[in-house]
């Protein structure tokens, strides 16, 4: 499997940066990269990091299932993520994920037929002083409110 | 470090510095609850049921992680401690399918026992349990999830014991279960020591799941027939049925070590192509006769060309007992009058024997290979061919950090704890040997382990490099089967009598008896020569004693159904000289041991060479082969004596041309393994030797 000569010039650079015997210590960040670049974590990916940092495949499954941030199934473009924890929780995150799942019309960590949304219910995502927050992919929204939600995912819709 | 002082439930208990609370109330007879701490392995406090009272601390201790600290005062049965216990099981339970009834491990369950003795009788959850489908990882392992427990047993014993590194945890929290190294099946070892060490029925056995109730069998403690080992396997018997073998009470010298042989390649013994009556040739064809025809046409035959002075040659086994080694020798020499006797010899045993002339203590035993501080080993892929040395030498590492050297022909498993390892070509064992001079001259002491690599005159001078290194150097000369060294000691070679004594009249070697054109009778017990070689003499009458119709069986004129060593008593010596007692857990219709066959065949020609019961041979063995007067309580009781090597020169050439190793992998042995549908049903049947690491 081979990725984008930017990505293989991060893992190369990534393999390097670590002491000698110790390539094991690349598996989470390579495993980030990657999925950005292919989507999510295949089968195939698995091996191949395993293979690059010199681990079995099943050791690298074994992280892949324990992060929450990894994900084995396809998400959709815009992987919209809505806190739950404490501070949004107060502030009306729940019902903001109840909200997000009738507008896109799927539960958590499901994905629109379309495959252009997936949502997923989070722990804190450090935004609690403006609460309730939404991540959509690797963008910040604060002080989400239902109607600004809705406008957000509009908006994403319309462009695509 | 003088021993540390502290009170386990108002007793005073006195331990070694760094013991765990855990072992040091093992010591007064207090049992600390566990499931996952495991003896020899690491740590791992998953399972919380070992949690103690510890005086001055606030909160409850694990007892598998906390050593033991002067002035300790724990307490293990305190209502706090009780309550806690109760709460573990509790949350052990929380998903449990409670099964019991179904389940294989049903009545010898350490949950099921737990529950019993500190659980609550009651379950505060009412939420629906997560279920997950049973799973098959390979024809022997298969995998239910949510019985597991995740005490990480399977884990680290893979790990840790086996160096396979085989199974891992996926997923988090509720969702976590135990996956295998292929997404969806295993490739590994195969040897269910993951099975064995389950607490619970999560891990069950494709040969015994469903199949039984545990206290349905009776349980036969006897010695593994593949390997020159010698572990100990437990066989379940039900209804004259092996079910199981294991090792779960970790008796006998290899404590709960058993590979895919000893655990599951018993099944050769039932067999639908087993040997249940005698044939005889008649018309050019084997038929089925009765004992009484079988046994008289050979009497009559054997005494017809020994009273025209025809000639004899006899072939003996590496799988039978002693006895049977003995007795067949005895047979040999006494009533047929021939010195033509030889077997399959896979290594080079007697050269190493003359070779330590004069040295005592200089044959390793199997626990040397776990306790002494270095350990080198020549030309061979010990994990294949040799699965309980290759354990006791990777648990030496983890245990004493042994330092382990290499020299072989290709990748073995043990390079990746070796300090030095040499990839070598076959020939030049000895000289890069050689190169490892320095670094074994600073060991404190050595184990040598050599493979057939090493013969004749070769064997020679590696004892002359060990002596000359001026440490304590042990040996061992690796066999291939379960009695190749018994069969070697029990004097079945044409220039050797029992305990290497020397013969006056040298009778004819393994190459020149199949080449003889003029042999007369040729009797094989227990081998298949003609499987690879053809028999020279058109006219000679062949007797063969075999469990199956081999190569050599098709060519005989009568054949003996053999009984197989699950069947039979007697004794057994592995690769490292140690005796031990073969117990007989059931019996096969129409089949008789081979000592009786022998002992029924003299009396038949009317030759009394003695009475052929297993311990009246055994008594003559411990009186007249040098060696074996071995203390008989330990061996009676079920436990390894190790004979004391020949004192004195080994008068004959071992025929170094002769010797050669089977080959065998973990999933090949020789012609049983031919024989067992389970060990060649598994993915990774038949392997290879020097493959190294699987991916």
């Amino acid at each position: 499997m081979t990725f984008s000569p930017e990505l293989e010039a991060r893992f190369a650079k990534m393999l390097e940066s670590y002491p000698p015997g110790r390539t094991r210590s690349a598996v989470v960040p390579m495993l980030l990269y990657a999925q950005d670049e292919v989507g999510h974590i295949s089968h195939e990916l698995i091996e191949e990091v395993a293979r690059r940092c010199k681990v079995t495949p099943l050791q690298v499954d074994e992280v892949v299932g324990y992060y929450s941030m990894l994900h084995k199934k396809p998400q959709g473009k815009v992987h919209v993520q809505v806190c739950t924890n404490i501070s949004c929780l107060i502030d009306g995150g729940e019902e903001l994920f109840q909200h997000a799942s009738k507008t896109l019309g799927i539960g958590n960590k499901e994905t629109t037929p379309d495959g252009q949304f997936s949502l997923e219910e989070v722990e804190c995502i450090g935004a609690c002083s403006w609460a309730p927050a939404i991540q959509m992919n690797y963008d910040f929204h604060h002080h989400v409110t239902p109607e600004k939600l809705d406008k957000l995912i509009d908006e994403l819709r319309r462009k695509q | 470090m003088s021993d540390i002082n502290l009170t386990i439930d108002g007793q005073a208990v006195k331990a070694a510095p760094g013991t765990l609370v855990i072992n040091a109330a093992k010591q007064v007879g207090i049992e600390i609850p566990s499931f996952c701490y495991y003896d020899g392995l690491q740590s791992v406090a998953a399972c919380r049921m070992c949690l103690v009272e510890i005086e001055k601390t606030p909160k409850l201790q694990v007892a598998c992680t906390t050593p033991v600290a002067e002035g300790m005062v724990v307490r293990t049965e305190s209502p706090t401690v009780r309550e806690a216990r109760k709460g573990t099981i509790e949350f052990l339970l929380t998903n449990h399918p409670l099964d019991c009834p179904v389940c294989d491990k049903g009545g010898e369950c350490e949950l099921q026992d737990m529950t019993f003795r500190y659980g609550a009788g009651e379950s505060r959850f009412v939420e629906q349990k997560l279920h997950v489908d049973e799973q098959q990882w390979s024809p022997v392992v298969f995998f239910d999830a949510p019985r597991c427990i995740l005490c990480y047993r399977c884990v680290r014993v893979c790990d840790e014991g086996m160096g396979v590194n085989a199974l891992g945890v996926i997923n988090r929290g509720a969702h976590a279960e135990i996956a295998p190294n292929h997404f969806d099946h295993l490739e590994c070892d195969e040897c269910g020591m993951c099975i064995d060490i389950c607490p619970v029925g999560a891990l069950t056995s494709g040969m015994y799941r469903y199949k039984t109730r545990p206290w349905e069998m009776h349980h036969v403690g006897t010695i593994c027939t593949h390997c020159s080992n010698g572990c100990k396997t437990t066989l379940g018997v039900r209804n004259n049925q092996i079910i199981r073998g294991n090792n779960r009470d970790q008796s006998g010298i290899n404590g709960e070590f058993l590979c895919i042989k000893g655990r599951y390649a018993f099944d050769f013994v039932h067999s639908p192509e087993r040997l249940q009556s005698p044939m005889l040739r008649k018309n050019g064809a084997l038929e089925p006769v009765s004992w009484a025809e079988a046994l008289s046409a050979v009497a009559q035959k054997l005494k017809e060309v020994k009273a025209r002075g025809g000639k004899f040659a006899v072939i003996g086994s590496n799988h039978t007992t002693n006895e049977e080694n003995y007795y067949l020798q005895k047979f040999a020499r006494e009533a047929l009058g021939t010195a033509s006797i030889d077997h399959h010899r896979t290594g080079d045993v007697p050269t190493l024997l003359d070779a330590l002339s004069g040295k005592t203590g200089a044959l390793a035993t199997t626990d040397d290979l776990y306790n002494r501080k270095a350990i080198l080993v020549i030309g061979s892929d010990l994990s294949q061919q040799h699965p309980f040395l290759a354990f006791q030498i990777r648990a030496n590492y983890r245990h004493h950090n042994a330092h382990i050297y290499t020299v072989t022909a290709g990748p073995v498993r043990e390079q990746k704890q070796a300090v030095r390892s040499i990839m070598t070509i076959p020939g030049q064992e000895l000289e890069d040997v050689e190169s490892l001079r320095d670094q074994l001259k600073a060991e404190p002491e050595l184990v040598i382990v050599f493979g057939d690599a090493i013969k004749g005159d070769g064997v020679h001078k590696l004892v002359a490099f060990g002596d000359s290194l001026g440490i304590p150097v042990k040996y061992v000369c690796l066999v291939d089967y379960s009695n190749s060294r018994g069969a070697s000691d029990m004097g079945l070679s044409p220039r050797l009598g029992p305990g290497y004594r020397p013969v006056s009249e040298p009778g004819l070697a393994y190459d020149e008896i199949l080449a003889a054109a003029d042999l007369d009778v040729f009797w094989v017990v227990g081998a298949n020569p003609l499987k690879q070689n053809a028999l020279a003499s058109e006219k000679a009458f062949v007797v063969v004693n075999e469990m199956f119709l081999t190569e050599t069986a098709l060519r005989a004129d009568v054949v003996f159904p053999a009984a197989s060593a699950y069947e039979k008593n007697g004794t057994v010596t592995n690769v490292c000289g140690e005796v031990q007692r073969l117990k007989a857990g059931l019996q096969v219709m129409g089949t008789k041991p081979d000592l009786e066959i022998i002992g029924l065949v003299s009396k038949e020609m009317g030759i009394n060479i003695g009475i052929w019961t297993h311990d009246k041979v055994f008594d003559e063995i411990r009186t007249s082969v040098h060696g074996y007067n071995i203390p008989l309580p330990i061996v009676a009781s079920g436990g390894a004596a190790q004979t004391t090597p020949v004192n004195g020169h080994v008068p004959a050439s071992s025929r170094p041309d002769l010797i050669q190793s089977s080959r065998d992998t973990l999933f090949t042995s020789g012609s049983l393994g031919r024989y067992s549908k389970t060990l060649s049903s598994v993915l990774e049947a038949p392997g290879g030797l020097y493959s190294g690491e699987r991916p």
